[in-house]
């Protein structure tokens, strides 16, 4: 191997390309999503008006590409490049669920699917629900003393 | 041109938010299934501040489509039905605002577990 070619290689397989590499790609496949999520949005919304309803199908929208993708086993390979470009908009949830059903198949459908298929929903929903619930007592307590001065 | 500069704020948005996780988890020791669960409660707090509904119209589905509007929905759906429906929108508004997703997530899983064979794992 020739010297140069050795150094290239160094290069590219250190931890330090590998991170900008990753940053990159994530950067870009998140955009690609979230950019072509605006298109459909405001596609939706000239259909229907209402924005919020919009924005829910959107999501909606991606939540069911996710899992279509997870199904046909194209998700695990354009997350391989993507990284946390397809992780942090709601494929990643719905990619999450999905493939964590597909794999507990074997044991059983009632108790394997069943139980981890909340693998990482359940964490998820969890500490959303719970985050929920925290600003809830604040935002009531608030009002409450609002109310009463 | 609106529609545009609108399209790419929302494409900004979103790459730089997936970009800090993935820096998250090549830098620290954050596996992607705690990412989730950040983001999520994140996307709460957010909203708590009152910064998520300044950001909306700004950058649009580059912050609606990343777990941060999942959280973002949980906040407003236990904001809203504390107005309208007093102390028990603290128990009920996160799981109704949220209950679209989670449900056609869940039910998608279910199906694909019933219809495709099993493939390689991700988290």
């Amino acid at each position: 191997m020739e010297a140069n070619e050795k150094k290239r290689l160094i290069k590219k397989h250190s931890p330090h390309t590998r991170v900008l590499k990753n940053a990159v790609m994530s950067f870009i496949f998140g955009s690609i999503i979230c950019g072509s999520g605006q298109i459909i949005f405001r596609l939706l919304q000239s259909y229907i008006g209402d924005a919020r309803a919009s924005a829910t199908l959107v999501t909606l929208i991606f939540i069911f590409i996710g899992s279509a993708l997870t199904g046909f086993g194209v998700f695990d390979r354009i997350a391989r490049h993507a990284g946390a470009g397809t992780l942090v908009p709601v494929t990643g949830f719905s990619n999450a669920v999905t493939s964590e059903a597909m794999d507990s198949e074997s044991e059983g459908t009632v108790l394997g699917v069943g139980s981890k298929i909340f693998t990482v929903a359940g964490p998820v929903i969890l500490f959303g629900v719970a985050s929920g619930v925290v600003y809830g007592i604040i935002f009531f307590a608030a009002r409450l003393i609002a109310q009463m001065l | 041109m609106q529609a545009i500069y609108e399209i790419i704020l929302a494409a900004l948005m979103g790459g730089a938010l997936c970009t800090v996780a993935q820096l998250l988890i090549d830098l620290t020791s954050l596996t992607p299934a705690r990412i989730l669960v950040l983001y999520v409660s994140l996307g709460v707090l957010v909203y708590a501040v009152g910064l998520y509904d300044l950001l909306l119209p700004i950058f649009g589905m580059g912050i609606s489509i990343p777990l941060i509007g999942f959280g973002a929905a949980i906040g407003r759906g236990v904001r809203e039905t504390i107005i309208s429906e007093g102390a028990i929108g603290i128990l009920s508004g996160g799981l109704s605002a949220a209950a679209a997703g989670v449900t056609l997530a869940l039910i998608m899983g279910l199906l694909s577990a019933l219809i495709f064979k099993p493939r390689s794992k991700r988290m």
